[in-house]
């Protein structure tokens, strides 16, 4: 096995007079687990495709082993031994594992006949070396995406590589499968592999690296290593102070605004995935829902949102029942959602910023009047929002697409909040945003509670949760294990999240 | 990769949409040149004799010239403009408005293909694919000609109320895919193609039992519609004139097109919804109301359609009504493509394909050469509109903000 010692030097990439990547060195020794942290935007992700051959580089060079290299394509790359897993992947939904994994280097026995035995032979053998634990047969669309992403990495280890590039690979997974991808990068690391690791996740960062490298607005800023302290490598991505800690006055609930009780969702396969919950939100309250993914959250709010069916109980918003409404009809209830998928279900990407700001009041008095938009209004609404929530845009009039996923997230949380109604839910509100971001939606978050609104935070960062809740309730398999206050432990939420409800204090 | 989505480089010497739509059109005619070369025998026999003489390869080039030249300009002159014909009459005092037949001609085709090609457009940018359009145009013809014809009435109530047929008809027409797509799910492409044949037979059915068929025939052709419920024309004394009132109307839908999909709150509906049927669920929108609009407003457009092309033009249906050899509703479609569903570019667009389409039959009379060479350039433009990046490559274009054309529709599924 030979190892690989990668150094960029002085790589810069320009997009016309717009710098992506300045000057930027870098140095990965075999074995090492490089984090390159920066912000959305901030040329990570252009550094990693000029490395990988996809862009070829203004100026600088690659060495690998010391030895200046050329990549005029990925293929070139893949051929000097490294691999790379994108945050999209790239794999055949229909195809199994093993076929995925030879894909373009199919193993073949006489006449050129796929040597499908000898592909899952070899996907096991790798499989158990680094612990992979994939099953060759499986077909890719029946796996769990922390599955298929261990199938990008044994695509990449098949093909010899020496370096993995992970784009931020953490962004799809749930906390569990972050866990065993973060074991599986430090027994790739024992075994000599060298890692370049993506993220803006600090926490992650500081439980995987051996070695940080920030970078901001195209350069790098600094170095770090694992032992930095979270503000101090957060104060160095964004480049000035950043508070992690959220201040909030103390809960004071007033009237009940939104309340749910004894409600019952299936999801497609006819599971009862929300079972026979309740639960209210008053005024000036913020309720956070906790949980692994998947044990009914996004059921529960799509259920409140109107979009999907209720199959018993009832929903009440600020006095309105709302079960088996419209989403029409619970949004002019006085609810107000910040979806779980903010591009499918938040945003229509093609259409602009002002748009997308009165998506779902175009009927307005003050957007419309007699079938007519009225375009000036809906560009003075957005020219407001945009600088009163700080979003960051070339133009009102640019499609919501080309922003970056933080500002994305802006318009939604602009739009829902600048409706001024009485109820607010939101999914994963924070989930892809760089720090900057996130402390930014969260201080909206307060200041709505500090306002008598209602907040219903559905989250599966701990973090989050913690950090924003008056009272958390924990969902494990469509019910509610317990309501707990945030004062409690982790320890404590953490039981409850798996099922255990032995010490549960209401 | 997101941080210069739209960064401002981008935007300089860029080949943005208009550039490109231009030289698809340049290129389509540098294909449609092609063609006459090599299905013309004189070209081709000039070209063999290059190596026999030294002069040769100037006469082959000359010959080639003269060819393409000569079925260029007879296109021309036949679909938009005669300068000869009006120094003739200029000189020798004669009627002058011969010279304005060709435009005219060309904008009697084009108002009927303006009204359903924005139908269309209107379709395909709410994700939906109304490939009905020419049924729909049919049976508008069909009710417009049966009120028109049959009905007595003074001019100012008959000639709306005709149009309005037509209208109601289409409409219609379009309502019940759409109905079958928002209650069932029916695919609409499925329905709509569908429909298309059931309305063909019952126009030869129409057309041969005896309310509709003309009195005293016995082939497949209506009754006149009564000069009450004609759409006048702009120039009642020159009869080789036919342009009339058809081309305002297609005006007006312009006009509507334009502020439905980019003013109207019913418009943005649509276009949410064609763009992303999730966040339209999530903002409010009804989808199935959404889905039985479309249709209807898209079917109320080809009736409109096909009651101006009868009302306008022929005054009266035969068997082979909007049908020809790829039917006006297909055509629709292509313009549709051309004019990435923006109603003023859809409105140039449709021009454009009424003009190939007229000055072909008078390049073909002239020339000898086929009138399919005006559909393998109308083929050729919509194919490199729908290719831009192929056209930014011949023309060595810097990257601009270039999408490929999308339709918006959803899959055969669903």
């Amino acid at each position: 096995m030979h190892f690989m010692r990668l150094e960029l030097k002085g790589i810069t990439k320009r997009f016309g007079s717009f710098t992506a990547n300045d000057a930027i060195d870098l140095i990965v020794e075999p074995g090492e687990i490089h984090c390159l942290l920066g912000e959305n935007g901030a040329g990570k992700s252009t550094l990693m495709n000029v490395l990988f051959g996809l862009y070829s580089a203004d100026a600088g060079e690659i060495l690998i082993n010391g030895e200046p290299v050329h990549f005029a394509t990925s293929g070139d790359a893949v051929r000097k031994g490294i691999g790379m897993v994108h945050q999209h992947f790239m794999l055949v939904p229909v195809f199994t594992v093993a076929e995925n994994v030879v894909l373009g280097f199919e193993p073949t026995k006489s006449f050129n006949r796929v040597d499908y035995a000898a592909a899952s032979e070899k996907i096991r053998k790798f499989s158990e070396e680094f612990g992979l634990e994939v099953d060759p047969d499986a077909i890719i669309e029946e796996l769990p995406v922390g599955i298929q992403q261990r199938v990008e990495i044994l695509k990449a280890l098949s093909q010899e590589a020496e370096l993995l590039i992970l784009d931020e690979p953490t962004a799809v997974l749930t906390p569990q499968e972050i866990e065993s991808l973060i074991k599986i990068m430090k027994d790739l690391a024992a075994s000599g592999k060298s890692i370049l690791f993506i993220s803006h996740k600090l926490k992650e960062v500081k439980a995987v690296a051996d070695k940080i490298t920030v970078i901001r607005l195209g350069k790098v800023v600094g170095t770090g290593l694992p032992t930095d302290s979270e503000e101090e490598l957060a104060s160095k991505m964004v480049g000035r102070s950043v508070n992690l800690q959220v201040e909030k006055s103390p809960h004071n609930p007033g009237t009940p605004m939104l309340e749910v009780k004894n409600l019952v969702v299936r999801d497609e396969r006819g599971v009862a995935i929300v079972n026979n919950i309740s639960f209210s939100v008053c005024q000036g309250e913020i309720l956070a829902v906790a949980g692994v993914q998947g044990n009914g959250q996004s059921e529960l709010v799509e259920a409140i949102a109107g979009m999907r069916p209720v199959e018993s109980g009832t929903i009440t918003i600020n006095g309105t029942r709302v079960d088996n409404a419209s989403p029409r009809e619970c949004l002019d209830a006085g609810l107000a959602h910040i979806p779980e998928d903010r591009q499918r279900d938040g945003l229509v990407l093609k259409l602009s910023v002002a748009d997308n700001l009165v998506l779902n009041t175009p009927r307005a008095p003050q957007f419309a009047g007699r079938g007519t938009r009225k375009l000036s209004k809906v560009r003075e609404n957005a020219e407001k929002l945009v600088k009163d929530f700080d979003i960051r845009t070339e133009s009102v009039d640019a499609p919501v697409g080309s922003l970056s996923g933080g500002n994305q997230q802006k318009v939604i949380v602009a739009r829902e909040l600048s409706r001024n109604v009485d109820v607010l839910i939101a999914a994963q509100p924070t989930r892809g945003l760089d720090v900057g971001s996130i402390e930014y939606v969260h201080k909206q978050f307060i200041r709505e509670r500090d306002s008598n609104k209602a907040v219903l935070l559905v989250s599966s960062e701990l973090d989050e949760v913690f950090s924003l809740a008056d009272r958390i309730a924990v969902m494990f398999q469509g019910g509610i294990t317990g309501v707990v206050s945030p004062d409690s432990t982790r320890e404590a939420v953490g039981l409850l999240m798996a099922g255990i409800t032995e010490h549960t204090n209401v | 990769m997101s941080e210069n989505k739209t960064s401002l480089w981008q935007r300089y010497l860029s080949a943005n949409p208009v550039t490109m739509s231009f030289l698809a059109i340049f290129l389509g005619f540098v294909i449609g040149a092609a063609v006459i070369i090599f299905s013309s025998s004189d070209v081709l026999h000039a070209w063999t004799q290059i190596f026999n003489s030294p002069g040769a390869i100037f006469h082959a080039i000359k010959v080639t010239l003269d060819n393409v030249g000569a079925a260029y300009r007879a296109m021309f002159t036949g679909s938009v403009f005669d300068p000869t014909i009006l120094w003739h009459a200029l000189t020798t005092g004669e009627d002058w408005t011969a010279a304005l037949t060709p435009i005219s001609e060309t904008l009697t085709y084009a108002a009927p293909l303006v009204i359903i090609s924005i139908g269309v457009a209107i379709s395909f940018e709410t994700g939906l694919f109304n490939i009905g359009a020419n049924g729909q145009a049919i049976l508008g013809g069909i009710a417009g000609t049966a009120f028109g014809s049959m009905i007595h009435l003074p001019m100012i109530l008959h000639l709306p109320l005709t149009l309005a047929c037509g209208v109601a008809a289409g409409a219609f027409y379009g309502f019940i895919p759409g109905m079958l797509k928002a209650l069932t799910g029916a695919h609409e492409v499925i329905v709509t193609l569908m429909l298309n044949y059931v309305v063909a037979y019952f126009l030869l059915y129409s057309l041969l039992s005896t309310p509709l068929q003309l009195p005293g025939q016995a082939n497949d052709l209506s009754r006149v519609i009564l000069p009450s419920a004609q759409l006048p024309t702009f120039f009642a004394t020159a009869t080789t004139l036919r342009v009339n009132w058809g081309i305002l109307i297609a005006i007006g839908v312009v006009a509507f097109g334009w502020w439905f999909l980019n003013r109207s709150t019913l418009g943005f509906d649509f276009r949410i919804t064609g763009a992303n049927p999730n966040a339209a669920r999530a903002s409010g929108i009804n989808p199935k109301k959404i889905i039985m609009y479309v249709f209807l407003i898209s079917g109320g457009l080809a009736g409109l359609a096909g009651v101006v092309q009868v009302d306008g033009t022929t005054h009266s249906l035969d068997g082979g009504f909007l049908i020809g050899s790829a039917g006006i509703g297909f055509t629709a479609i292509t313009v549709s493509l051309l004019g990435r569903n923006k109603p003023i570019n859809v409105f140039w667009g449709a021009i454009l394909f009424s003009a190939l389409g007229v000055g072909g039959r008078i390049m073909q009379a002239e020339t000898g050469i086929p009138l399919d060479l005006a559909t393998i350039i109308q083929s050729a433009v919509v194919l490199f509109v729908a290719t831009p990046v192929m056209v930014q490559e011949i023309f060595r274009l810097r990257a601009g903000t270039l999408h490929t054309v999308e339709l918006n529709t959803k899959g055969w599924s669903s």
